[in-house]
This record gives C-alpha cells, sequence and structure tokens, in this order.
C-alpha cells in the first residue's frame, strides 16, 4: 500500500513540471491580481493557452499518438491534472470537447471526421459542445425529442431545442443527440450528428442560474440544414455512441473530483480563521462529519486510480463519490454561512457563489436519484423499477406518457 | 500509488472468514443476552491457531510483524459475525508493549496467546478536552487520566485511577496504557492478579463485547520506556480497529438487507425496486464505501504518514460508527416488522452499533478530533 508514483510516473510527473515551469508566463491570469475580466478575452486567451498544452503535449492525453494525443493512460491524465492544478494555471478550456466527445468522434467517427475535426479541437482553434440534454430529456436521455429528418438528397434538416450546453456560446461545433426515427422504441431512433454551431437557425441563449452567472446555454434548432456526412456513427445508433461520451463523461468526473475544490482543507480553514467557531463544539461537530466524508471521497480517488492502473474500469460506485462530494459541500457552504453570516452571502464572497452553485450540481450529469437508481440495480443487484417504455414505438410512448398525465 | 489489498492480505482475509464461520456466533450472542452467556464460544484459540495474538508483535518476538491494515482486516472478519474475540484490547496493548526495550521479555506469550493483555484506553489531548482523560463510568464528563509514582530501582511505580467499559479486560493477564507521572505520560503494564487491581465485567446491551471497569489503587507497575508518540498512537490504533469491526458489521447488514429486498415481494414485485428501499440501501453503500476509504487512508498513515493517523483513523472512526447506525436501522426498517423481533439477527447488529458508537471515546469524541486536527493544520 503506498501512494506514490511509480518510477515511470515519477519520471512522467517530472516533464509535465518542466513544461509548466518553463512555459508559466504565458498563460492566462484569471484570478487575483492582473486578472482578465473582459469574457470575450478570457475565452481567447484560454484558446491560445489550450494550444500551448496541446504542443506541450498536456492536452489530449489519453489521445492515441496518431490523432495528436499523447496515447498514455489514465494515471498520466491524472498527474498531467495534478501539476497543472499545482502550477496554478489554467487547464485546457475544451474539457468537454477533448475529454468526452473527442474520444467519442475517435471511437464511432468516420476517417474524414477525425481528420477534420480532431486537430484542432485539440488546439483550442475550434472549441465543441455536448448537445444531449433537453428540458425534457436528462436523466431519461433517450426520451430526446430534438427531430432530423433525412430529405430525398441525404441531407438533414434538424428542429429542436437543447439546454445546459456549456461553452455553446463560443463553440464551433457541437455533438448532437436528435431522433431520426420515432416509430420504434426510444433507445433505437436515435443519431448522432456533428452540428456547425454557426450554421443557419441555431440560436444560442445563456440560461442564468441562482447565482446570477449564465454557466450554461439554451440551444434552439429551426430547420437546421446538415450534410449527409455530418453522422456519426451511423444512423439509428445514437444511443450506443451517446453511451460513449456518457462513459467518458463519467471517468472526467471521477478523475477530476479533487479538483472541483471541494475539499476538507479549503472548508477547516474557514472554520479556523473564526477565534469563536474553531472552539464551539457544535460547530466541529459539523465541520468534522462533514471533512471525514470529504477525506473519504480523497482516497476513492485512490482507489480508482489503483484499478484503472490495474487496467480495471470504475463501475458506478465512482458515482457514489459525487454525491457525497455535492452534499459535503452543501453541508459545508451552509456551516460557513452559519459562521460567517450574511457576509458569507455577499456578491464578492467566495462562498455565496458556491452556495448558489451547488443546488444545481446536484442534478449534473444526471440527477442524484437516477443516480441512487443505477448504482442500486447495476452494484447491489436490487431490481430495476418497473418501465413503461420498454418495446414501445417513441411516438405511442408520448401520447401515453399523455394520456397518464 | 497502490491502495488494493496484496494477495497476502486477501489470504488473512480469506482465511479469518473461513476460520470464524465454523461457529454459530450470532445464536450464540442471542442466546448470551438471554441470559446463557456460556453460550458465547470461546474464540481465543482460534485467534491463537490463526496466529492474530502476535499480528503486531516483531517476527524476532514471535509476532507475525503486520501492519496495522493486516488487523483492520481480521477485525473487519470479526465484526461480519459479531465474533467476540479479545483483540480490540488486546493488539493496542501489545503496539504499545512492542514500543517499549524493556517489555520485550513479554511480548513472546503475548504473540502466542499464551497470556493475553488488554489496553486501558486513554485519549490524548485536544483543544477541548487539554488533557490526557479516560472514559467515565457514566455521563458527559471525561476522567482525569491515572496517576503513576516515581519508578524504584527496578523501573516499578504503582498506578492509581479508573478506566471504565475497558475492551476486553475480564480475564486479561496484562493491563497495558498509559499514566500521568507530573502531568507527562507514561506507559505502564500491569499484572490483572496484582494487589490493587480490580476487574468488574459490566452488563452489556450487546452480549458479545466483553467490557469491565477497571480500578486501580496503588497496583504496582512495570514503568514503559515506550516513547509518547506510541501511547498517543495506541489510542489512534484502537479508534481504527473498532472503525474496521464496525464496517464489517457493515458489510453483513447490507448483504443481509440486499438479499430480503430481492427475495420480499409486496404490491406484485420485489421491494427493492422500490427507490424509496434501493436508495436506503444505497446509502447505506455509500457510507459503507466512505468508511472503507478511510480504511485505507488509516492503513497508509500508520506507517506512510504517521502525522496523518491521528485525523485518519478519527476519520474512520467517526464514519464507521454512523455507517453501522445507518446500516442497523435500515435492516430493521427493510425487513419490517420482522427485523424488530428478538428471533431476527438485525436486533444483534442494531445492538452491537448502538454499544459500538459509546465505547472508547465515543464517535463523537472522534469527530471532534477530525475537527481539530484539520482547524490546527490550517492555522
Amino acid at each position: 500500500m503506498d501512494l506514490d508514483d511509480t518510477p515511470e510516473q515519477a519520471a512522467y510527473r517530472a516533464q509535465v513540471h518542466s513544461w509548466l515551469d518553463e512555459h508559466r508566463g504565458e498563460a492566462p491570469i484569471l484570478h487575483g491580481p492582473g486578472a482578465l475580466e473582459d469574457e470575450d478575452e478570457i475565452v481567447a486567451a484560454r484558446r491560445v493557452w489550450q494550444g500551448k498544452l496541446a504542443e506541450g503535449g498536456l492536452a489530449g492525453v489519453t489521445w492515441p499518438k496518431e490523432y495528436g494525443g499523447q496515447g498514455l493512460g489514465p494515471i498520466e491524465q491524472v498527474i498531467c491534472n495534478q501539476e497543472i492544478a499545482r502550477a496554478k494555471v489554467p487547464g485546457i478550456l475544451d474539457a468537454i470537447g477533448v475529454g468526452m466527445l473527442g474520444p467519442t468522434i475517435i471511437a464511432h467517427g468516420s476517417e474524414e471526421q477525425k481528420s477534420r475535426y480532431l486537430g484542432p479541437m485539440l488546439h483550442g482553434d475550434e472549441v465543441w459542445c455536448q448537445l444531449f440534454s433537453e428540458p425534457a430529456a436528462g436523466s431519461d436521455l433517450a426520451a430526446v425529442q430534438t427531430r432530423a429528418r433525412q430529405q430525398d438528397d441525404g441531407t438533414w434538416r434538424l428542429s429542436g431545442q437543447k439546454v445546459w450546453t456549456t461553452n455553446a456560446q463560443f463553440a464551433s461545433y457541437g455533438l448532437l443527440l436528435a431522433r431520426t426515427d420515432a416509430d420504434v422504441p426510444k433507445h433505437k431512433g436515435l443519431t448522432m450528428f456533428v452540428v456547425p454551431m454557426d450554421a443557419a437557425g441555431v440560436t444560442v441563449r445563456g440560461l442564468r442560474q441562482i447565482s446570477g452567472e449564465a454557466e450554461f446555454n439554451e440551444v434552439f434548432f429551426d430547420d437546421v440544414a446538415l450534410e449527409e456526412g455530418a453522422v456519426v456513427g451511423g444512423v439509428g445508433n445514437g444511443w450506443g455512441t451517446g453511451l460513449t461520451t456518457l462513459m467518458f463523461e463519467r471517468v472526467t468526473i471521477g478523475l477530476g473530483s479533487e479538483g472541483m475544490g471541494y475539499s476538507s482543507t479549503r472548508f477547516a480553514g474557514a472554520i479556523a480563521a473564526d477565534e469563536h467557531a474553531r472552539r464551539d463544539p457544535e460547530v466541529r461537530h459539523r465541520l468534522g462529519e462533514i471533512a471525514s466524508e470529504l477525506l473519504a471521497v480523497r482516497f476513492t480517488g485512490y482507489r480508482t486510480l489503483t484499478a484503472l492502473q490495474k487496467g480495471q474500469i470504475p463501475g458506478p460506485e465512482a458515482g457514489l463519490a459525487k454525491v457525497t462530494i455535492v452534499s459535503g459541500a452543501i453541508k459545508a457552504g451552509d456551516l460557513i454561512a452559519d459562521v460567517i453570516g450574511p457576509d458569507a452571502l455577499s456578491e464578492d464572497s467566495e462562498w455565496a457563489y458556491m452556495i448558489s452553485f451547488l443546488p444545481g450540481l446536484k442534478s449534473a450529469g444526471g440527477t442524484e436519484e437516477i443516480l441512487k437508481n443505477t448504482v442500486g440495480e447495476r452494484v447491489l443487484g436490487l431490481p430495476p423499477e418497473p418501465r413503461l417504455d420498454k418495446g414501445i414505438p417513441f411516438s405511442e410512448l408520448r401520447s401515453k406518457e399523455g394520456a397518464a398525465a | 500509488m497502490n491502495l488494493a489489498l496484496s494477495d497476502e492480505q486477501v489470504f488473512l482475509r480469506e482465511a479469518a472468514r473461513g476460520a470464524l464461520s465454523r461457529f454459530k456466533t450470532l445464536q450464540a450472542a442471542r442466546e448470551a443476552l438471554d441470559g446463557n452467556e456460556n453460550a458465547l464460544p470461546d474464540l481465543w484459540p482460534t485467534a491463537r491457531e490463526a496466529g492474530w495474538p502476535g499480528l503486531l508483535i516483531d517476527e524476532a518476538n514471535g509476532g507475525a510483524g503486520l501492519d496495522a491494515f493486516d488487523a483492520m482486516l481480521v477485525l473487519g472478519e470479526c465484526g461480519r459475525v459479531l465474533a467476540g474475540i479479545p483483540l480490540l484490547g488486546h493488539l493496542p496493548a501489545t503496539a504499545i508493549l512492542g514500543d517499549a526495550p524493556n517489555a520485550v521479555e513479554m511480548l513472546g506469550d503475548l504473540a502466542t496467546g499464551e497470556r493475553r493483555a488488554a489496553y486501558l484506553p486513554a485519549q490524548p489531548p485536544s483543544e477541548l478536552e487539554q488533557r490526557w482523560s479516560a472514559d467515565p463510568a457514566s455521563g458527559a464528563a471525561r476522567v482525569p487520566l491515572a496517576s503513576v509514582g516515581a519508578p524504584g530501582q527496578d523501573g516499578r511505580a504503582t498506578v492509581t485511577g479508573n478506566f471504565a467499559f475497558v475492551p476486553d479486560a475480564p480475564g486479561a493477564d496484562t493491563l497495558v496504557g498509559v499514566a500521568l507521572r507530573e502531568g507527562q505520560p507514561v506507559g505502564v503494564a500491569i499484572e490483572a492478579d496484582a494487589p490493587g487491581v480490580s476487574i468488574e465485567p459490566t452488563r452489556r446491551y450487546d452480549a458479545t463485547r466483553s467490557l469491565g471497569h477497571v480500578t486501580l489503587e496503588n497496583a504496582p507497575a512495570l514503568v514503559l520506556d515506550a516513547p509518547e508518540e506510541s501511547l498517543v498512537a495506541a489510542w489512534y490504533l484502537a479508534q481504527a480497529l473498532i472503525a474496521a469491526e464496525s464496517l464489517g458489521s457493515v458489510e453483513t447488514a447490507l448483504d443481509v438487507s440486499v438479499a430480503y429486498a430481492k427475495e420480499r415481494f409486496t404490491f406484485g414485485r420485489a421491494i427493492g425496486s422500490y427507490q424509496a428501499v434501493k436508495h436506503a440501501l444505497t446509502e447505506v453503500l455509500r457510507q459503507l464505501e466512505n468508511g472503507r476509504s478511510l480504511l485505507y487512508y488509516a492503513g497508509w498513515a500508520r506507517n506512510g504518514g504517521p502525522g496523518e493517523f491521528a485525523l485518519a483513523a478519527s476519520a474512520a472512526r467517526s464514519v464507521g460508527g454512523r455507517a453501522l447506525d445507518e446500516a442497523a436501522r435500515t435492516m430493521i426498517s427493510v425487513h419490517g416488522g420482522i427485523g424488530a423481533t428478538w428471533e431476527h439477527d438485525a436486533p444483534l447488529y442494531f445492538r452491537r452499533a448502538q454499544l459500538s458508537r459509546r465505547l472508547l471515546g465515543g464517535t463523537g469524541q472522534a469527530t471532534d478530533r477530525v475537527a481539530g486536527e484539520l482547524i490546527a493544520q490550517a492555522a
């Protein structure tokens, strides 16, 4: 039992460390003195920085070499993330593209798609967004209603709405899950497309949240024309293609949990700063309970890494760590606000933003309720809840739902 | 990075599971609650055969020279079947003695289990309780730690003080713990049959748990030359061991509950298909996984990061205690009314949970320690 790098990992860490040492000065400053403030400038600077990271081999660590990656494993990805965090420089701008969508194209895309899209994606020249969730299809993703209809000449026409789309306001392309056949059961009539975000009929609108900021977007598609070659992974295979993306999403979230910044050390620091609170038994008890669980998640992460290192794939139980992180951070925000008082909720407080952000995070990447169902069924082997949507054509399902309501 | 069981550790765990499966420990626990204490099997010979008494004693002195984490694996197996093996008292005692050069002669018999030791729990000072303390026989106020006089030429001195609810004290041959001399902690070893020593077995809510109130009145003791770190670490070792034992009990409580949720049907379907039941069981799994991760943390910290052992072991204890309470209550509720009846095993796990969480300082002290350690780090 040890937490040490192997000699190979240590060598890789040193290599990443020395690159960052050399190039740290070129990174955009996002916080503190001299920080960029204009949104467009920030995005532009982060795109340039992503290009440099890619040149240095610090982006696309797990991508195959033939597509510009390093051909390394998830452990090296974690080491790279750790060193970037330690150097206090921003990571890549397009973590969604490089972490999830690129790997999906590598797995399911045509040769043309790979050679056209992967290079500019990796270097930050073209940012991507994930167009999966809809107002009425989130945890039940296969219920998407955005409709793509094939024309006589083989091209497609796309209409519908997506939501929770990070980076859509400056993305060049999106990977979109659409319904192409409503007369088959819902998982079967789906197809994945590449959508140019500057196409006629695409409208992006910021979606403001509790904090007042717009972290996400709504994206509307009004009879958008798509080429025949926009299909990724074959017509009717959209569900399988999408599952690949979701698998990479799980790995990305699992490996990035420490980077969410919800650590026992940070929260304890806020309590320690208050001379009275740090001696208050009730405050200490609440902090102790929260911190114990967050410490556990750190070591759950190490257990996941050990499994990856042995070539095993982390299962859905890794998702339980997300439940712990989010509920722990919510309780910590609550405790810190109790200690600091209303000032914790002022606009310039780091805690106000966190407190506002967390309720939504409970549902990010699938709601907590669905996550618990998945773990209960896949890990504990409990029987699934009876479903009303199995084997029924999607078109009939909609009317059935209407009748039941 | 390697945070997984070695082949040897898997073997140790499987061997322990196999050895303990030969006894009807749960049935015995129920009979003992009914007044037949003789029903409890004597598991010490099994422990001796397996080499568990010497787990933490080095090989040169007849032990296995294994780590705290290995001991935690064995305690986890004991917890699974509520086996009453006096390792919770014995192992921290041997850890202190192993660090005391002048106690080396005692180790051989303790390693084979020919003789049995019990640890007198002594909690190191914290920000809120700024002195060494022992568990009280009742109430919230902690008890000042026993005092020891100046040692004579032979290294012996007398100890006076009280230790309540000492795990595995009844029947122990040697009591090992900490006493204060002019405010400074020193290790002491006391023969249980020496004059001035009284061990009063206590009536127990959980009959599988052997406990005793220890009273020392000018009891002759060997003053140990173990370093203070060793005396501090023994407390946290005990925390880690009871955490491991608790999480073993959680495993069984969850397994049994999940099996029942698959086979019990209401309104035409298995109750485990209902979200209310599924989510309750998933919550137990979440707490169990968190606890397991913290056992790894404690196991690693014991040798790999001694400065974090207090934090890691206290966090494991805090999470382990809460997990066991949650698991036992869920076990009862998933089984419905039958889960609250005397014939069912669920009440045995429930009783284990309620008593365990109040021993060795209680989970509340451990939770406070987690906060205290992190606040001290942040300062």
